[in-house]
């Protein structure tokens, strides 16, 4: 809607204006030796030129723990639906693409409310990224740069930003930053540059083919002995699924309170690479294997949410799971290129 | 509803239902009769399911058995876990939440003017009993009823009653089997494929339905191979892990295929390439 430049020396005391006013903000900042979203309480936290988090910002918008009903113990439910207003600020472009994902996933078919409600209610501050972390490789993903689902879109173009508006929410954010003016030609060239060379540089890990070919390898490739080879060294921990910004998979339990009068249902991130994940009542386990659970999240992202989602791969190369997996098994990119050696496709 | 859901429902809120009817079909079996409380009538299709909720325990998938002619909804309960044990506790007057109908549906449509068998295994009984009373009670709109019971032992038989008056009417045929001899037992003994070389219509043009526990599956399909049926005319009811049962969680997946969304019924030519299914 619009495209603006503001000094970076503007858009801090735009950041400490955002905390002091009512909305919760919540940024990316240090901890330790690596990076976190978590609520900003200082704009001198915020770290834009950050590499990765530990975690995706998808727990602002599936949240580990989320409460959907409350109830009395044996009686009646009660929806609730918990959505706080915020302000997310930094999500680099593959998470992006993440969130667009889930967007969708959770509003076909039927409609979640839970989900909808409390991302109707994220302004998102999106940023491209200024430093690649040690196993992203979102150009091989197509999701190096990301141009819509944002707010707000930040490009780090030096001593200012380019900040692009893409919505009202977006327009009305811009309103409350001093200095800001329309952007240079200039300036767009320099955006430009920064993402031409994102789409190069975020490749640590390169992926031997075009993505949108995934699902036809992954079609030939179900008796491939690579799924046994790495799962051999598989834990089940699930640190894949945990770090993940497109698993979305979720429990759903009861918890009663002390007086055990009163209690809620809620629902919590679960992972496909847990050993109990296909269990059923009578103990019988539909995906006892490891190699099989460990098959089934490759072709989960390369063929089975791309279906559902007009053929769009749902593995933003993050990196996350690469950097997390206990046992260094989990490189989509080094599974599939295997896949792609031994594989024949017409 | 509220407003800041844009008017949609919440999809995990279960309606709250009263059981009219209860008893014991076996030692581990439960059938219920529900009725809503607000007083609306269940919409659904034989094959559906229902999410049986109670408040503080948690949910679980049943399939639904009644047809929709009837009113009300019926449900068995086996007693394995938690919640299908306070279930088991419950009396008529006690209420349950449901959510639902889910899923996919027996072909009722496109089976009109065909033959149908049913092979049921165990509780397998349970939801193929939803399209068996709608064929009854649309008798004309099919062509021969054929239904198979295997039960594991005589004790475990489900719906005993029934099943005698089914035995009576001329215009079905059902035969049943036990896998172990028993002493007050004068019929079949032996799997419920078994009884497939047995049955006289026409099994290849038949529509035939199959629900059972997994190692069944194996064996029947093999057999209905054997007998040239093309696997389009075959059906099956699967079950796996369900939470949400409104294809989000994840936990029901077969391959690329949601048990609670593209299933429990699926057309069985519709899994060859679904390696996990069988």
């Amino acid at each position: 809607m619009s495209v603006s430049t503001v000094t970076k020396e503007q858009f801090k005391s735009f950041v400490t204006a955002l905390i002091g006013s009512d909305q919760r903000v919540v940024g990316v900042q240090a901890k330790d030796d690596k990076f976190v979203f978590g609520d900003l309480n200082n704009a001198d936290d915020l770290r834009l030129d950050y590499d990765v988090t530990i975690l995706p910002p998808k727990k602002y918008v599936l949240p580990q723990k989320e409460t959907l009903l409350n109830f009395q113990v044996g009686g009646d439910s009660q929806s609730v639906q918990e959505a706080d207003k915020m302000v997310l600020l930094g999500v680099h472009p593959y998470d992006m693409v993440a969130i667009n994902q889930m967007d969708k996933l959770f509003s076909q078919g039927e409609y979640d409310t839970h989900y909808m409600n409390r991302r109707r209610n994220v302004t998102i501050i999106a940023c491209d990224v200024v430093t690649p972390s040690e196993n992203v490789f979102a150009a091989s993903m197509n999701t190096a740069t990301c141009d819509k689902g944002f707010d707000i879109l930040l490009t780090d173009i030096g001593d200012s930003y380019v900040v692009e508006a893409a919505t009202d929410k977006g327009e009305d954010l811009l309103k409350m930053m001093d200095g800001v003016r329309k952007a240079a030609a200039a300036d767009l060239d320099k955006r430009k540059a920064v993402q031409e060379k994102n789409r190069t540089v975020l490749d640590k890990h390169k992926l031997e083919c075009k993505p949108s070919f995934l699902p036809k390898l992954l079609e030939k490739a179900y008796e491939h002995s690579v799924w046994e080879e790495k799962a051999r060294l598989c834990y089940s921990c699930g640190s894949c699924n945990q770090v993940c910004p497109t698993c979305y998979c979720f429990d759903v339990q009861d918890e009663v309170e002390w007086d055990l009068k009163s209690g809620c249902r809620y629902r919590a991130w679960d992972g496909c690479l847990l050993q109990n994940f296909a269990t059923v009542a009578g103990d019988h386990n539909f995906r006892k294997k490891r190699e099989d659970r460990f098959r089934h999240r490759l072709y989960r992202k390369g063929k089975y949410v791309p279906g559902k989602i007009d053929g769009e791969i749902a593995c933003v190369g993050c990196g996350r799971c690469i950097t997390a997996c206990t046992a260094k098994i989990a490189n989509p990119v080094e599974i599939y290129n295997t896949l792609m050696e031994t594989t024949e496709i017409s | 509803m509220c407003e800041c859901c844009n008017g949609k429902k919440d999809i995990y809120l279960p309606e709250m239902c009263t059981i009219t009817k209860r008893r014991m079909l076996n030692g581990t079996e439960l059938y219920m009769h529900l009725e809503k409380d607000s007083g609306e009538d269940y919409d659904y299709i034989p094959g559906q399911f229902v999410e049986v909720s109670v408040a503080g325990i948690g949910e679980a998938p049943i399939s639904i058995s009644s047809s929709p002619t009837q009113k009300g909804l019926e449900l068995v309960v086996r007693n394995v876990g938690s919640l299908t044990k306070s279930i088991h506790k419950m009396e008529v007057g006690d209420k349950l939440g449901i959510r639902g109908p889910y899923g996919s549906t027996y072909p009722i449509e496109s089976a009109k003017g065909k033959d149908l068998v049913f092979i049921c295994g165990g509780i397998g009984l349970v939801p193929q009993r939803s399209f068996i009373r709608y064929a009854m009670d649309h008798r004309q709109d099919y062509g021969n009823i054929t239904v198979l019971i295997g039960t594991k032992c005589h004790d475990m038989r489900l719906f005993r009653e029934e099943i005698a008056l089914w035995e009576e009417r001329k215009d079905m045929v059902v035969m049943e089997t036990i896998d172990e001899a028993h002493e007050c037992w004068n019929g079949n003994v032996g799997v419920v494929t078994t009884l497939i070389p047995k049955i006289e219509s026409d099994l290849p043009k038949s529509q035939v339905l199959v629900c059972g526990p997994p190692i069944m599956y194996k064996f029947v399909l093999m057999a209905l191979e054997e007998a040239n049926v093309p696997q389009e005319n075959i059906f099956v009811n699967l079950e796996r892990r369900m939470k949400c049962g409104v294809g989000k969680c994840g936990h029901c997946q077969i391959n690329e295929l949601y048990v609670c969304q593209d299933g429990p019924v699926f057309r069985y030519s519709d899994l060859a390439n679904v390696p996990e299914a069988i």
